[in-house]
């Protein structure tokens, strides 16, 4: 088991930048995913931990030793992959005893390490079947199973259940998840999703045009997204992000009011105006809600009934700022209705229209 | 627009029975969403009203007519496929007025302009009537072909998922459109999915189907806070519903029948116990920002291992390892055959 360390690694592919000056730590026993949109760079990081691809510069260092120019075969990594590539001619018992025997480990010790494998992975019952006739699941547990008996220092994982189904796709999070609870590997895991990145990861970094936008417990980012690109990126419905004026009074240099269509907004903390009075803020769906008493006014878009709560699509007056609200499912409350909404002023993130980074902080709920 | 209903309708496929005795009514107007896995008939459902199949016994009406033996044309129904089959070498606007130049009908060029019109506006396509439909994003071109099976006032539009082939986010803007389209043009609609959101959001009335019958038929609201057996019950609610072996839970007062419990995920209270001393063991928590999943273990001397899944607020104070008491509030008792027993 091991520490990973990035220390300002880049990465170009001839004119394009795919990874700028990254930098991160990923502890001993730590499950890290890198999440992001498709071009980011996030499976270029992973194949430069791994050892697939060489940085243009920066460093990679596993439990302390620099492994930047080192051989993939030679860093003890696992790598497991979107798809699952199973040897279709053997079993599935052969199949996770490959990287053993191809090490020259003794035969009663293999033995012994790929049913722990199967065991872990609760598979005992396949060893014996060929893998052609399993299915996607199945397949993508022998693919760990193969990752896995070679104890390794490190796993990568680059989108291992992009494959499957969305209803096995999320049964195969909590699998992945209590698999590495029991072995405790260090592992970085790359995904466009950010429903799995949240539900497995210890920590999230958000990664955009090649730069990680914000590395934080899944908790963290939600609450207290560092930019807008990541607070629009991590939630569904996603934020709220509502342009708006900060109200600063005569000869004031703060303000704890903005300004949505003329409407004053408190936002729960007093904020230090520099320059630029125009921010952005942003609400989860959840901490918006409906009362007739609300001096901003807005009109009802749609409903939709979810059984354990409903979401509200709004529209203010301007009649072109939509907000979604999440609302307890008894409310009483239909399309077309005129209705005030009030915000969780303690949980509003605010934003700098300039460059798009966080100005004031919500709290971390525990 | 007009109402609709089934009246004990069957159909077969050589030894596979598709659809048992299918009784079901619809109101003028009504969003009404076929809901079940695959195989449970809600396209055979379709293509029976469509008049693209025939039934083998039973009644379809659309408004006063017996249309079970008349042909699609005449039955006057549009249909919307998963796969937006617009004509490509067509502008837009002609693929919205292709329903009505039908020569079925005689409308004149001043009306279809109008009511191209109008519906391109409530679609928010407007500018784009003079494009190409190959030049249309995914999620315009269902919109297209959304707005083509509403343009001509159907009696009943049929639609066989058609938001199934658009990314999540699309999915759940088209979602709200189509809800709002469909109620300020009071279309009646027939409507076939397997993801429960929609049919949650988007219907008046859903019906569940199981293996080509109907198990349940009620408004989303009823369905999942009242179903009539376990099947109906884990089809609507994400996390889906809890479904325990009443046997662990002793204390539980239950009908004699009671084989299994039905917790709803936000129904169910959990408390610190002391270590050891709970029923449960918190094994996963999974964090989703508004809300955690507890993932909770229980293990009994004789029944052995179950799990079930809580709702909770983030900062609620609970860890993975701690030992929780678990109750239920509003809880639903089924019987062996995943009947539902009134408690």
């Amino acid at each position: 088991m091991a520490e990973i360390v990035v220390e300002h690694v880049q990465k170009s592919f001839g004119n394009f930048l795919a990874v700028r000056d990254s930098s991160f730590v990923v502890n001993d026993g730590e499950f890290v995913c890198l999440l992001g949109p498709s071009g980011c760079g996030k499976t270029t990081t992973l194949r430069m931990i791994a050892g697939l691809e060489l940085p243009t510069s920066g460093r990679i260092l596993l439990d302390g030793q620099d492994v930047t120019t080192q051989s993939a075969s030679g860093r003890d990594i696992a790598f497991v992959f979107q798809m699952f590539a199973l040897y279709p001619h053997l079993n599935v018992r052969s199949n996770i005893a490959f990287p053993l025997e191809s090490q020259g480990v003794k035969p009663t010790e293999i033995k012994q390490r790929v049913e722990q494998a199967a065991a872990t992975l609760r598979i005992q019952h396949l060893l014996n079947k060929s893998v052609s006739g399993l299915s996607g699941g199945d397949r993508q547990r022998v693919a760990l199973g193969r990752a896995i008996v070679r104890h390794p220092k490190a796993f990568l994982m680059d989108e291992p259940l992009g494959a499957l189904d969305a209803e096995f796709r999320h049964l195969m999070c909590g699998e992945l998840r209590s698999i590495h609870n029991r072995l405790k590997a260090t592992t970085v895991y790359v995904t466009h999703d950010q429903a799995e990145a949240m539900s497995m990861a210890d920590q999230i970094a958000i990664m955009n045009q090649g730069t990680i936008e914000q590395l934080a417990s899944p908790q963290e980012i939600y609450d207290q997204p560092a930019s807008l690109f990541v607070a629009g990126f991590i939630g569904f419905p996603a934020m709220n992000l509502i342009p708006c004026t900060a109200s600063v009074g005569a000869g004031e240099s703060s303000a704890e009011h903005v300004l949505i269509n003329g409407t004053a907004v408190p936002i729960g903390r007093r904020i230090p105006i520099i320059d630029d009075p125009q921010c952005v803020i942003g609400l989860r769906p959840e901490h918006i809600c409906l009362s007739d008493q609300a001096p901003l006014r807005a009109k009802v878009y749609g409903t939709e009934y979810l059984g354990t709560n409903q979401i509200v699509t709004l529209v203010l007056n301007d009649d072109r700022t939509f907000l979604k609200a999440r609302v307890r499912s008894e409310l009483d409350v239909h399309a077309g209705d005129q209705v005030g909404i009030g915000f969780t002023a303690e949980k509003i993130s605010l934003f700098s229209s300039r460059d798009g980074r966080s100005v004031a902080l919500a709290p971390v709920a525990g | 627009m007009a109402d609709f209903r089934f009246e004990s309708v069957t159909k077969s496929f050589g030894t596979v029975q598709a659809i048992q005795n299918l009784c079901l009514s619809a109101r003028d107007g009504d969003f009404i969403v076929l809901l079940g896995p695959t195989g449970a008939g809600k396209t055979s459902t379709l293509r029976l009203i469509a008049g693209l199949e025939t039934v083998d016994n039973g009644r379809i009406f659309i408004g006063n007519t017996d249309v079970t033996h008349i042909g699609p044309a005449e039955r006057d129904v549009t249909f919307v496929f998963q796969q937006y089959s617009l004509y490509p070498h067509l502008s837009v606007f002609d693929n919205l007025a292709f329903p009505l130049r039908s020569p079925l009908r005689n409308f004149t060029p001043v009306y279809i302009q109008q009511k191209v019109t109008e519906v391109a506006t409530l679609l928010q396509i407007q500018d784009k009537l003079d494009s190409k439909a190959t030049q249309l994003s995914g999620g315009q071109m269902q919109r297209v072909a959304i707005g083509r099976a509403l343009v001509r006032s159907p009696q009943v539009a049929l639609m066989d998922e058609p938001l199934s082939s658009l990314d999540a986010k699309l999915r759940a803007d088209l979602r709200i459109e189509l809800k709002r389209i469909q109620s300020e043009l009071g279309t009646t609609v027939l409507y076939v999915t397997h993801d429960q959101i929609e049919a949650m959001t988007l219907a008046t009335k859903i019906g569940v189907l199981d293996h080509g019958k109907l198990a349940q038929f009620g408004t989303p609201r009823e369905i999942y806070a009242d179903p009539c057996s376990a099947y109906v019950a884990t089809r609507l609610g994400s996390p889906p519903i809890n479904l325990l072996p009443r046997s662990f839970f002793p204390q539980v007062s239950a009908p004699a029948q009671a084989q299994t419990i039905g917790a709803r995920t936000e129904n169910i209270i959990i408390n610190h116990s002391k270590a050891g001393s709970g029923v449960g063991r918190i094994d996963w928590i999974e964090h989703l920002g508004d809300v955690n999943h507890l993932h909770i273990e229980l293990s009994h001397p004789q029944h052995g291992n179950c799990g079930l899944v809580v709702l909770m607020e983030p900062g609620s104070g609970f860890h993975v390892n701690d030992s929780v008491d678990i109750d239920f509030m509003k809880p639903l008792f089924f019987d062996d055959a995943g009947r539902r027993i009134a408690s």
